[in-house]
């Protein structure tokens, strides 16, 4: 990820009165679930300012793409709430519409360099899609805030 | 929710509310991920909590009995079943208990501003210019973890039980499935755990004040007013073509309302139908209402739990910026502490609706009738 990333290019914000939630793109299925973290934790704190110091391995099996997408956001949000750590960016070794293994980079929250903005409480499967537009890949995920 | 009425009035606190504030705001941990240090309970202790709930606090000696008698079911739903509760949930939870959380939950200092039916508000312990303190906070991470972990599950049977549902957040099963008796077993440990939560900080409610007033536990009487939780599914016994049927119904935004002489009202206020809790926002005022029996012939005894918000939180946010939101409060007399520095931005009190417009409709309408107004005098927010 670039030091001054184009936010724009990575995510836009979706928001209504109770909801708030992303639309994230990417050019092939890694990049759109690496943004998507990298999304996830720009809503939570500034992704700006998360350093890949550290890195995790993840493992999950889902339905199908829009429930990977889901419980890889999820199992994100668990690691942060659990180990409180901020995730910046992510690689796979597998990404299969229903099987992903990746290695997630970041760092532990630290409140001096690491604003919170919001507390996500769940990522939810409401008007989740996860869908190729042209020779990108585009999906909206909303969030229970 | 939570509401605790007091023996003090208004000017048996002046001069101490902002050292009130900080106190609860030092006894109380809040803020995103916010856990208590001095609570770490072991994984058996923990599931004595989400089994037992507020009884287990009390038991504790967090709180008394007459606490229990005044919540919900007795602080305690029956059919919980820790068992079904993730070790992930449990991980999440573990830390958290006894916390506020972050967000629209908060605990405040309120004062009894207005009285509209006086003989249901004496009947509550409510009289005017008392200082009551009012709480909202639920399962914390445990809870959407239960959440988390139920979605999971529903998104298959969903498929297997040949459901057709237009949003897959909507994923659900047969209420006698074995799935549902799993999630229904959860979903009450998540609330017990809530029940639990609020019992404690009751507790440190009561304590704050004993130690900023100098003034023993008779003098400031605190005593817990009502307690229910909101978005949740309950079984209830509701007239349905005539016929009285067991129902499970789920409410979201919405509060429970019982009507009088409900079975499930605690016996103390079985005549007078269940209290209802509305907050509003941090800047005006919320309202305590009392269960009807319209509103359980029309709403299967449904209320609103709040005023809902005017602004999203980006909105709001941009309105807030450069305004020094903590200040402007307390030119209007409230004493205002937060956790994050995002929090009260997205708090400001016109980003939520009015909430009196939105209760005088449900009064208006009948489904719950207005007994008080508080209004408030000091704030935390997670």
């Amino acid at each position: 990820m670039p030091a001054e990333p184009d936010r724009a290019a990575i995510y836009t914000l979706v928001e209504h009165t109770a909801d708030l939630g992303i639309v994230v793109y990417g050019e092939d299925m890694g990049t759109l679930f690496a943004h998507a973290a990298w999304a996830l934790f720009d809503v939570i704190s500034d992704a700006t300012t998360i350093e890949p110091r550290r890195r995790l391995p993840i493992t999950l099996d889902a339905m199908d793409r829009a429930d990977l997408l889901v419980r890889w956001l999820g199992e994100l949000l668990y690691v942060y709430d659990t180990q409180r750590f901020l995730c910046c960016d992510a690689t796979f070794s597998v990404l299969e519409p229903t099987r992903l293994e990746a290695i997630i980079h970041g760092e532990p929250l630290d409140e001096s360099r690491h604003p919170i903005d919001t507390e996500i409480k769940a990522v939810t499967y409401h008007q989740i899609a996860v869908e190729q537009v042209g020779t990108h890949w585009q999906a909206q995920v909303i969030f229970d805030v | 929710m939570r509401i605790l009425g007091s023996g003090l009035s208004r000017t048996d606190i002046e001069g101490a509310l902002r050292e009130l504030v900080e106190g609860l705001f030092r006894n109380i941990p809040s803020g995103v991920g916010s856990h208590r240090k001095d609570l770490r309970l072991s994984r058996a202790e923990l599931k004595r909590v989400l089994q037992h709930g507020a009884q287990w606090a009390v038991a504790q000696g967090y709180g008394v009995q007459r606490d229990l008698d005044h919540t919900e079911e007795g602080g305690c739903l029956a059919g919980a079943q820790p068992d079904r509760v993730s070790d992930r949930a449990l991980e999440r939870g573990r830390a958290q208990l006894g916390s506020l959380g972050s967000g629209n939950h908060f605990v405040e200092i309120d004062y009894v501003a207005e009285i509209y039916d006086a003989p249901v508000a004496h009947a509550l312990g409510l009289f005017r210019d008392q200082i009551v303190v009012t709480l909202h906070t639920g399962s914390r991470g445990l809870g959407h973890q239960v959440c988390d972990d139920s979605l999971k599950t529903m998104q298959r049977a969903t498929t297997q039980y040949g459901i057709a549902i237009p949003d897959r957040q909507l994923c659900c099963a047969p209420l006698t499935s074995p799935e549902a008796h799993a999630y229904i077993g959860a979903m009450y440990s998540a609330a017990n755990f809530a029940f639990a939560n609020r019992q404690l900080m009751t507790h440190w409610v009561r304590e704050t004040f004993e130690q900023v007033l100098q003034r023993p536990p008779r003098d400031l009487q605190f005593e817990v007013i009502y307690d229910v939780c909101h978005n949740i599914g309950k079984f209830e016994m509701h007239p349905v073509g005539g016929e009285i049927r067991r129902l499970c119904v789920h409410r979201k935004g919405a509060t429970r309302a019982l009507p009088p002489g409900h079975e499930q009202i605690p016996a103390v206020y079985r005549d007078l139908g269940q209290p209802v809790l509305v907050p509003g926002d941090m800047g005006r005022y919320s309202y305590v209402l009392i269960g009807t029996a319209q509103g359980g012939i029309e709403t299967f005894s449904s209320s609103c739990h709040g005023a809902g918000r005017a602004l999203s939180r980006t909105q709001a946010k941009k309105s807030a910026r450069g305004r020094p939101i903590a200040r402007e409060l307390e030119d209007r007399g409230i004493y205002v502490r937060s956790a994050g520095r995002a929090t009260l931005m997205e708090e400001i009190p016109e980003a939520y609706k009015d909430v009196s417009e939105v209760v005088d409709v449900v009064h208006g309408a009948g489904i719950s009738r207005k007994v008080a107004q508080l209004r408030p005098l000091g704030v935390i927010k997670g």
